[in-house]
């Protein structure tokens, strides 16, 4: 059984999915539901006290038993607010798992490079299992993990860009770099963006918007799941080299004449 | 009566009031939240012996959807 093993834990699936943009909570349950996946990302914010306490929460709405809750430090700008951020989460939920944001710049959502080496080494020193959402520059890459990353997940375009794999070398150069699992974040738009980061080598794909905006969310998880499944056989597989010229599928010999 | 600022705003609580009085005052189940005070996490364990101190900074968050 070919699994994904992160900081111990095997998954099944090599989906990871967001939980916001859903337009109610029933469609993202279902959402989450058809995908397959295992590791579903939070975030984590003020309560509002200007609001009634009874309202529905989100955690009505994940069974905590069936999958990873994985918080997120989405929004913070310096490593002080993710350090803070990833040690409320990990009181709320009980985890060590933190997928580490350090934002900086609010028009693109790019990291900050320093910011998330700097909380990256005082969370995992906590003994915080770190998933940061990263650049694709393979350099900073082996930084994380000499940093004590259990994965990378390095960006395949801006975060609910859509663009899908903009650089598919850079994440090739980063899986012969790292030894932990590559996972890729942010960007993926469609089904076929799915495929190609696992065809190309990809260890698993965390998506949220592409599944969440798309018209029918429902659906676009499923077709996600299958993209990331196909996507991950036909690297297992190895594909054929691309060649400029034909090479004929049918024999050449034995033709009538 | 102490003064604290509460998720940014200033509030009044009376004196003596503990993380698990605060909460249960604010209508909030503690279960997946989390409480911030002066920059430390309080751990769930601490609600009922931890009291707010004229001055104290505090933070109450939950869990909401995010990718």
């Amino acid at each position: 059984m070919d699994t994904l093993t992160i900081a111990g834990r095997e998954f099944r699936s090599r989906l990871f999915l967001g939980t916001g943009k859903y337009a109610t909570f029933e469609q993202m349950r279902e959402a989450l539901e058809r995908s397959g996946t295992e590791v579903v990302t939070v975030a984590v914010r003020r309560v509002n006290l200007d609001e009634a306490g009874s309202g529905k929460s989100l955690l009505d709405f994940i069974d905590p038993k069936r999958f990873l809750l994985l918080p997120n430090t989405a929004g913070c700008y310096t490593t002080d607010e993710a350090v803070r951020t990833a040690r409320l989460a990990r009181e709320a939920l009980g985890t060590p798992w933190v997928k580490l944001e350090v934002i900086g710049d609010p028009k693109t959502l790019f990291p900050d490079n320093e910011g998330l080496l700097a909380a990256a080494r005082t969370l995992a020193g906590e003994g915080f299992v770190v998933l940061p959402y990263c650049l694709d520059d393979p350099v900073l890459c082996r930084k994380l993990q000499d940093a004590g990353c259990a994965a990378v997940m390095p960006l395949a375009a801006p975060i609910g860009s859509g663009l899908g794999i903009r650089n598919p070398h850079n994440l090739g150069i980063i899986l012969e770099t790292v030894t932990i699992p590559v996972i890729v974040d942010a960007g993926v738009g469609t089904a076929s963006d799915a495929a190609v980061a696992m065809e190309l080598g990809c260890h698993g794909l965390l998506c949220n918007t592409g599944v969440a905006g798309a018209k029918d969310p429902v659906l676009m998880a499923e077709a996600m799941r299958d993209a990331v499944a196909a996507g991950r056989k036909a690297f297992l597989a190895g594909r054929i080299p691309k060649r400029r010229h034909a090479a004929a599928s049918s024999p050449t010999h034995g033709m009538i004449e | 009566m102490i003064r604290v600022r509460l998720n940014g705003v200033e509030r009044e609580f009376a004196d003596g009031t503990t993380v698990a009085a605060m909460l249960a005052e604010l209508g909030r189940a503690p279960q997946w939240a989390a409480v911030e005070r002066n920059r430390d996490v309080v751990p769930r364990t601490a609600y009922t012996t931890t009291a707010l101190l004229d001055g104290d900074v505090l933070e109450v968050v939950h869990l909401v959807g995010g990718g």
